[in-house]
């Protein structure tokens, strides 16, 4: 699937709750659910420190595609964390570098993205491009 | 005056809104409380009809803004009781006020002192210390604390040897609501000749501050802890300190004489408000220390002990919940955390539901680092909140709990 198909699809899962529990409590499911990153790479060298809730980010480059694993140690943080990666993850450094964080905004998650919230969402955002440049420039060369 | 708090709700419109479709309930007044009606009618009024810089015009406007500056500061220190009004010195808030006074206090810091502070200090009394400490080749050293986060009195009398320049302690802890016995605890100091800075910010909104009573040499707070606008504190320092302490920040105000070879320094407490000072600030302090006045600050306290009482009662029904600070003597501040979930999503959660609550470590990372969590979940209560928001407090805190179990 396309980055714009997985977003489509994580749109249609949203579009089914009727209020803030409802999904927040979805985000809290996909936070427990998903063990994210292998134990070795939670270490404060993957730590991308948000001050409140802290975030590890491991990324691979494996037949072009990026490989995104993540924890972090908030619930809400990991869910939201765990829907980036459902839809960047697998994808290739050219799309991951064009894609935006607009379908978190259309399912009313905007404010998690804020630099105020102190997550750590927005730095993780912004190593992941990080990462999809470097790779960008390795299969360029 | 009664305490009625229909009528004290009404001084505050900005209550009177809702958050994500419920209605705001503000418990994160130990970061910054709101302001009454007659505060920002102060401000507004000065704006209108008042505004002016102090201290050189000869004009008429000038002269009115210089007197109701003098006289806010007469008011404040009125209000805390100090002997003279040059022994207020108006800075921005609690920070700056302890980095002024720790950047006076250089020249009288020499290696192998020691600067006492405690435990559950904010960063603001605690990294001015440890740089001045650095620079000075001096000791930082920290009074423990007790298991139900009271300070460690004991330790408090060990420690204070000859090398010790200086104890600089909370008066109320932001993070644990200990109310510390600073009366006892500055007449043992002294005791020992050691002077005494009190960390005022929590303490000035929920504790009569009696300067003289207590013999405290300094004593800082923020006006936006008590209803007063942000950007405008207080530093207490007795008068025979600031005299013989050096000028902090250089320009115009603060001089005496200046010619291209030297200068000499104003009389307190110009010599420490370089440049231009916050004059609506002063008059919005004055007017919010005027309203708490009012009203009592002993009836205010009395109401917010009640409204603690009752979150605390609450709270304790919710399984794995852990109240963080069980002193004996305890303000308006509850941090807590629920085993096995991290605060920063009860904190989420509480928001959806219209609670405002500040969560993570409180600027007070030494602290939680020794408590071994992550962070706590912090409500502190003001004069304008209610039993009633209490209780869809402890609901919305047994909700979100559930959701994350």
């Amino acid at each position: 699937m396309t980055i714009s198909e997985k977003e489509q699809s994580i749109l249609n899962e949203f579009s089914l709750f009727e209020d803030w529990m409802d999904k927040y409590s979805y985000l809290i499911e996909l936070g427990k659910e998903l063990p994210l990153i292998d134990e070795k790479y939670k270490t404060n060298q993957y730590l991308i420190s948000g001050c409140q809730s802290r975030v590890w980010l491991h990324a691979e480059l494996k037949e072009g595609k990026v490989i995104l694993t993540a924890d972090s140690d908030a619930v809400i943080t990991k869910g939201i964390v765990s829907l980036l990666i459902k839809v960047w993850s697998g994808q290739s450094p050219d799309d991951i570098l064009h894609a935006s964080t607009g379908f978190l905004e259309e399912i009313g998650l905007k404010e998690h993205l804020s630099p105020t919230r102190a997550n750590g969402m927005l730095s993780m955002i912004k190593q992941i491009r990080l990462y999809a440049r470097a790779f960008q420039i390795k299969l360029n060369k | 005056m009664a305490f009625n708090i229909d009528q004290i709700r009404s001084d505050f419109p900005i209550l009177n809104q809702k958050v994500n479709g419920k209605p705001l309930i503000y418990f994160d007044n130990a970061a910054t409380t709101q302001k009454p009606l007659p505060v920002i009618q102060r401000l507004t009024d000065y704006y209108l009809k008042e505004n002016s810089n102090v201290h050189r015009g000869v004009h008429h406007l000038s002269q009115v803004a210089t007197e109701i500056y003098e006289n806010a500061r007469n008011y404040v220190a009125e209000y805390i009781h100090a002997e003279e009004s040059d022994e207020i010195v108006f800075t921005r808030g609690t920070t700056e006020s302890i980095n002024l006074l720790s950047r006076a206090l250089v020249p009288w810091i020499e290696a192998n002192d020691e600067i006492l502070i405690s435990a559950m200090e904010h960063h603001s009394n605690l990294v001015p210390w440890q740089q001045l400490c650095a620079e000075r080749k001096a000791k930082l050293k920290i009074i423990p604390l007790n298991e139900d986060g009271s300070l460690d009195m004991n330790f408090l009398e060990k420690m204070l040897n000859p090398q010790v320049k200086l104890l600089a302690i909370t008066h109320i802890s932001n993070v644990l609501g200990t109310i510390n016995p600073v009366e006892e605890i500055i007449r043992i100091a002294h005791e020992k000749g050691v002077p005494v800075l009190l960390d005022g910010a929590q303490g000035i909104a929920h504790s009569p501050v009696d300067v003289k009573a207590s013999g405290v040499d300094f004593y800082t707070f923020s006006g936006h802890k008590i209803y007063a606008p942000m950007g405008i504190g207080v530093l207490y320092g007795r008068k025979t300190w600031l005299r013989r302490l050096p000028p902090y920040q250089f320009g115009g105000e603060m001089i005496d004489q200046v010619s291209f070879d030297r200068t000499t320094f104003n009389q307190l407490p110009y010599k420490y408000e370089a440049g231009t000072p916050n004059v609506s600030g002063a008059l919005g302090l004055e007017a919010a220390l005027r309203y708490v006045s009012e009203i009592g600050i002993d009836k205010i306290i009395n109401y917010e002990e009640k409204l603690l009482t009752r979150a605390t009662e609450k709270l304790e029904e919710i399984e794995g919940m852990r109240i963080i600070g069980r002193a004996k003597n305890k303000a308006a501040v509850l941090s807590f955390v629920v085993n096995g979930i991290h605060p920063y999503d009860l904190g989420t959660l509480l928001d959806q539901m219209g609670v405002a609550v500040r969560t993570g470590h409180h600027c007070a990372q030494p602290l939680i680092d020794m408590l071994g969590i992550p962070g706590t979940v912090r409500a502190s209560f003001a004069l304008y909140n209610t039993p009633e928001e209490v209780d869809v407090f402890a609901e919305a805190v047994k909700k979100a709990v559930a959701m994350l179990m």
